[in-house]
């Protein structure tokens, strides 16, 4: 049982690698500052969703008989989940006032 | 800012939690890492995120210069008269082991839980004051 468990997690885990990963190639790819916002600012969160989830069900099925690594990574999931588009979006609203135009296609990279 | 909605709600949602987790670390200092430095800097953070929020003024309103100036010292004397307590009470100073004689080990977790929220209250009212020292425009 213990087999299936950790393959459900490693899975979750490798998938949050992946999207965190390609949040960080995004992040230095993309043309201009709000595009790059998006990569940070989603792929992280959802990266976190997915490794959190991963490492939830490593510590459920590893200690059985306590909760407490459980709903610590459950906040810390859920205050990320709140906070980091919160961040990315006061990022994102901080460079338009100060008015910074968003790419188009065909401007250079900057 | 008056009129960021999306900064001002997740700010009014996450204060509570930042509060009481301060006040986790805080009252945690003695049986595992934190403590009250680190307790107090995180509960000012929550003000200090609602000061960035909603503007200087209005931090004014929920907590005035006054009781941070007032805390800061309350604080110190906290700290300071659980030390001159144990030394009245026949140990040295701090000497945790003197608020309950019959048994030490509980004597040493409250003076640490005592002298802990000493340091917190005054950490974090300097914490503000110091903020509100720089965000605020010098009185020329």
């Amino acid at each position: 049982m213990a087999i299936v468990v950790y393959s459900i997690a490693g899975l979750f885990l490798g998938l949050g690698a992946v999207v965190a990963i390609t949040g960080g190639v995004g992040a230095i790819r993309m043309p201009d500052f709000y595009t790059r916002c998006h990569c940070a600012g989603k792929g992280d969160t959802l990266a976190q969703l997915l490794i959190m989830v991963g490492l939830i069900l490593v510590a459920l099925e590893a200690y059985p008989l306590s909760n407490l690594a459980v709903f610590k990574l459950f906040f810390i999931s859920i205050f990320i989940l709140v906070t980091s588009p919160t961040a990315t979006h006061a990022v994102a609203r901080g460079a338009r006032h100060d008015g910074l135009v968003p790419w188009k296609a065909g401007d250079p990279r900057r | 800012m008056n009129d960021a909605v999306v900064l001002r709600t997740t700010a009014k949602l996450l204060m509570p939690f930042m509060m009481v987790f301060g006040l986790y670390v805080i009252f945690h200092g003695e049986a595992g890492p934190g403590g009250g430095f680190q307790g107090g800097v995180i509960l000012a953070a929550a003000f200090i995120l609602y000061a960035l929020v909603n503007g200087i003024d209005k931090l004014e309103t929920i907590v005035p210069e006054r009781l941070t100036d007032v805390l800061a010292a309350v604080g110190v004397l906290i700290f300071a008269g659980t030390g001159v307590y144990t030394m009245l009470a026949g140990g040295a100073f701090l000497d945790y082991a003197q608020i309950t004689p019959s048994n030490p080990e509980a004597g040493q977790a409250w003076g640490m839980t005592i002298v802990e929220s000493g340091v917190g209250m005054t950490v974090a009212s300097v914490m503000l004051t110091l903020f509100r020292e720089f965000a605020t425009e010098p009185a020329e």
